[in-house]
């Protein structure tokens, strides 16, 4: 517990209240000041104020704050970075042609370092020809399905993850600008019931640990804001690049709830709140994770 | 009667009156502080498997959130809750079975699991599968494994 103020005090340390509006009694934990410079050229904002009315957050930082010097390093070089590698083979794909109607990622938008530049920074976000809140891989999905005649990919498979993370790396410092208002406002409502519903046998939200909890240590692992401004993020634990989706189902797996499905709406909406919590901190994926 | 059939008969008597001094779940009663002054069980607690349970990942692990010195053999104390270090202290007997029992009736908002408790759960799942609960689904500590964990942690001054 890093509140000194409170301890000792048992009781009230221990009563975390949530209400809107009111002052937190929470521990959470800034992490240390670090500069999260790409290639020793570009400077990423891993910390910012939020915008009101978001969030309980004094300042959103980038989950590359939170982690052990030598992984953030990793992060800090393409070279080094095995992330970097997934965007290689993604460009592959990108230039592949599949389905009936002979047609390659290419053929229509060109170079993703032209045609992507920006794309993720602003995702997800209302599609107006399928009338709801997409994310980018549902508009991969799109695109294989009604534009180049190929099978969907699986959500949260690994040609879905690399391609998110060729056009996520086309934004890479680019700030988080996602929209909660106009036709988007109710996803994003959603979006945020979830994340401050208590799930699961453990009943806990996103909120009990990454809001209340960010900087404390969970046994070896020091928690994070859970921000996604990162993905997709190569984790050193399982040695490939992990999509959102399949971070939310772990954590929600992880308070001994029923999870529900990469790709449903319900996960769609959380992703845009989620995002917003972030709005302002650079697009930075792929990052590096435990 | 057969002898065998009576010492059936005789086991089927005992295991009774087991389960008929055992509290379920949701029938605790909970003073109005949250404290529990009656034992789940009466069964003393083990307090070796009280300690055991407390920093197994498996049964209780109180440590991911609770610092522990005197169980410093065991790795990596989170620091979500408080130090239970001196919680015997500060604490009643009944107290302390209250907190881990559901400590939701002591501190109305904690984020502390409820350790003794079956319904009420937003997506019960099974376990941590992912899967929705089913017919194996039981509280995250059986009443005598409760009993452990308080007789060990009012060993704590």
């Amino acid at each position: 517990m890093k509140n000194k103020s409170l301890n000792g005090v048992f009781g009230l340390v221990a009563v975390t209240t949530f209400a809107i509006g009111t002052v937190s009694v929470w521990a959470e934990t800034a992490p240390k000041p670090a500069k999260l410079v790409v290639n020793d050229e570009s400077e990423m904002v891993t910390e910012v104020k939020p915008a009101e009315g978001i969030s309980h957050l004094a300042t959103a930082y980038d989950g590359w704050r939170f982690r052990a010097s030598e992984t953030q390093a990793v992060q800090s070089d393409d070279f080094e970075n095995p992330g970097m590698i997934f965007v290689e083979q993604a460009l592959d794909n990108w230039n592949k042609v599949d389905g009936t109607e002979g047609k390659s990622c290419a053929s229509c938008h060109g170079a993703p370092e032209e045609s992507m530049v920006g794309v993720r920074a602003s995702y997800p976000k209302w599609d107006e020809t399928m009338g709801k809140v997409a994310t980018i891989e549902m508009e991969i999905n799109n695109c294989r399905t009604t534009r180049m005649g190929a099978e969907p990919w699986k959500y949260t498979g690994g040609e879905m993850t690399t391609m998110n993370a060729l056009i996520s790396v086309q934004s890479r410092g680019m700030p988080v600008n996602v929209a909660i208002d106009g036709p988007a406002q109710s996803a994003w409502e959603h979006g945020k019931e979830m994340y401050y519903t208590r799930t699961g046998e453990l009943e806990l939200s996103c909120a009990s640990c990454h809001e209340q909890h960010y900087g404390d240590k969970i046994r070896a692992e020091t928690l994070s804001q859970g921000q996604i401004n990162g993905f997709p993020s190569y984790r050193l634990k399982n040695g490939k690049l992990n999509s959102i989706h399949a971070r939310f189902k772990g954590c929600v797996r992880d308070t001994r709830a029923e999870t529900y499905k990469p790709g449903s709406q319900d996960f769609v909406d959380l992703e845009l709140y989620v995002a917003s919590r972030g709005n302002g901190l650079s697009v930075s994926g792929p990052s590096v994770r435990n | 009667m057969k002898p065998a059939v009576l010492g059936m008969a005789a086991l089927i008597a005992a295991t009774t009156a087991l389960s008929a001094a055992e509290v379920e779940p949701g029938k605790v009663v909970f003073a109005e502080d949250g404290s529990v002054a009656t034992s789940l069980t009466g069964v003393p607690g083990d307090p070796a498997a009280g300690r055991k349970a407390i920093g197994s990942k498996k049964i209780g692990n109180c440590v991911a959130c609770h610092q522990i010195t005197e169980m410093s053999d065991v790795p990596f104390h989170g620091e979500i809750g408080p130090s239970l270090d001196g919680v015997g202290e500060r604490y009643t007997e009944a107290q302390i079975r209250g907190i881990v029992t559901d400590a939701k009736h002591t501190f109305a908002d904690t984020i502390m699991p409820s350790f003794y408790k079956v319904d009420g759960f937003i997506r019960p799942g099974k376990r941590y599968t992912g899967k929705a609960a089913d017919e194996t689904f039981g509280p995250l500590l059986e009443a005598q494994q409760i009993e452990d964990v308080v007789s060990y942690l009012v060993t704590l001054k």
